[in-house]
């Protein structure tokens, strides 16, 4: 049996442990609130571009633009991947590049190639060791992501789309249904698929485009876009936060268990060594 | 009370305003366009610059650094830009992620580097720990 001495230090470590683990909690709980307001302060521009989109798609426009369009047959596709800079949040990313890995599988089968673009450290860690074409990253973007900072990024695969070298694009991210729930995603971003809503078939209508139509889309596709991968970025921190949260809490608590059951070994270790002294002591005054 | 007509301007990053006005102002590509209730569905893109509400006789101003403009009958929508957009300052932003990706990749190897190190180091360790532990049985 260890010690007292022993023990009392390892209970100390471990109660040290505990502090930090309990202040992470602490940390990722303020700032999962704080990307939970940035989620919804970043909806209603998603949702009124997707609005034009709607209309776009339907009214039909005299020019079709390339990302309203299915190509035929797809050769090469490509991932825009989304990941935390940072570890200890839980198994967040791991299930996340699992997720992508058994879609890339299907997709090889079929003799599908794969570029992938990673936002976010781990991504680009995870993708720089695995033989898949990594064509653009970006990483650090802070607990604030801009928007400017992924134009970079979505333009490399626009590019990529437009020049045919992909044949259509995806974007797979973490989704916030709760603090307790993240769900894996893998949503395609062009070709764009609107869904068709009833009242705008009913009454077929137009836009007038300034300066013209071919201009006016190109710019409000991309837009559409890059705030689609804005947004799950910024989802994504949210789950990240979440996830280290609970990973955090569930550390915390393991840490209590094992103060606990420590605690208890140093009882009887001290127990143990009154009792052997106190006979010694008895056996020595029998002796005398 | 005049005619009204909603208004919205969001970016990509916040909803920076909503309510009614009687006259929306902004400049448009082309031109600076004033929309009043009513006004046909149109689309245009946005020229840095203000957008400006005009209601009951008093004005309200925001700066957008660029966007689009959506119209329709009773809504506008200024889909305003967060940041200046050129196409030369996104081609460099585009070149480098580019870089960003080929630099990881070329990291790579320091990572296997470290990668195989974890691995000597987890070995030794278990071969410390058996000796210690073959010790330990000899004193016992």
């Amino acid at each position: 049996m260890a010690s007292g001495k022993e023990i009392r230090t390892q209970i100390s470590s471990i109660k040290s442990t505990q502090k930090i683990t309990s202040a992470m909690e602490m940390v990722a709980a303020s700032k999962m609130r704080k990307a939970q307001d940035r989620m919804a302060a970043t909806r209603p521009y998603s949702e009124k571009i997707y609005g034009v989109i709607q209309h776009l798609a339907h009214a039909r426009p005299e020019y079709k633009h390339p990302y309203l369009q299915d190509r035929i047959e797809a050769t090469r596709v490509g991932y825009i991947v989304i990941s935390s800079d940072r570890g200890l949040c839980g198994g967040l990313n791991n299930n996340l590049f699992k997720a992508l890995l058994s879609d890339i599988k299907d997709k090889r089968n079929k003799g599908i190639e794969i570029d992938v673009c990673t936002i976010g450290q781990k991504a680009s860690n995870f993708f720089s060791r695995l033989p898949v074409n990594l064509v653009a990253q970006k990483a650090q973007l802070g607990d604030a992501p801009k928007l400017q900072d992924l134009i970079g990024t979505v333009k490399v695969m626009l590019d990529a789309y437009t020049e045919g070298r992909i044949d259509s694009l995806y974007l797979v991210y973490n989704e916030f249904v709760n603090t307790m729930t993240q769900e894996q995603k893998v949503l395609r971003l062009i070709p764009v698929k609107p869904e068709t809503p009833d009242e705008l078939l009913k009454y077929p209508w137009d836009y007038i485009y300034e300066p013209d139509a071919k201009d006016v889309l190109d710019d409000l596709l991309v837009r559409y876009i890059e705030s689609l991968v804005y947004q799950a970025v910024v989802e994504n921190f949210a789950c990240e936060q979440a996830s280290r949260m609970i990973a955090m809490k569930n550390a915390s608590d393991n840490a209590g268990n094992i103060i606990d059951d420590l605690q208890l070994v140093y009882n009887k270790a001290r127990q143990a060594a009154i009792t052997q002294e106190i006979s010694e002591i008895v056996a020595g005054a029998a002796a005398v | 009370m005049a005619m009204t007509i909603h208004v919205d301007i969001v970016s990509a990053e916040q909803s920076i305003y909503s309510g009614t006005a009687e006259v929306v102002i902004a400049s448009a590509e082309q031109g600076e366009i004033g929309v009043y209730p009513r006004h046909a569905p149109l689309l245009t893109r946005l020229k840095a610059g203000e957008v400006r509400l005009l209601k009951g006789g008093q004005e309200e101003q925001f700066y957008v650094s660029g966007g689009m403009l959506e119209i329709q009958p009773d809504v506008v929508t200024v889909l305003a830009d967060t940041a200046l957009r050129a196409a030369d300052v996104d081609e460099a932003a585009a070149i480098q992620a580019k870089e960003a990706a080929e630099q990881a990749l070329k990291d790579q190897t320091s990572k296997m580097d470290y990668a195989e190190a974890a691995a000597q180091l987890a070995e030794a360790v278990a071969q410390l720990r058996s000796i210690q532990r073959m010790r330990k049985g000899k004193k016992g």
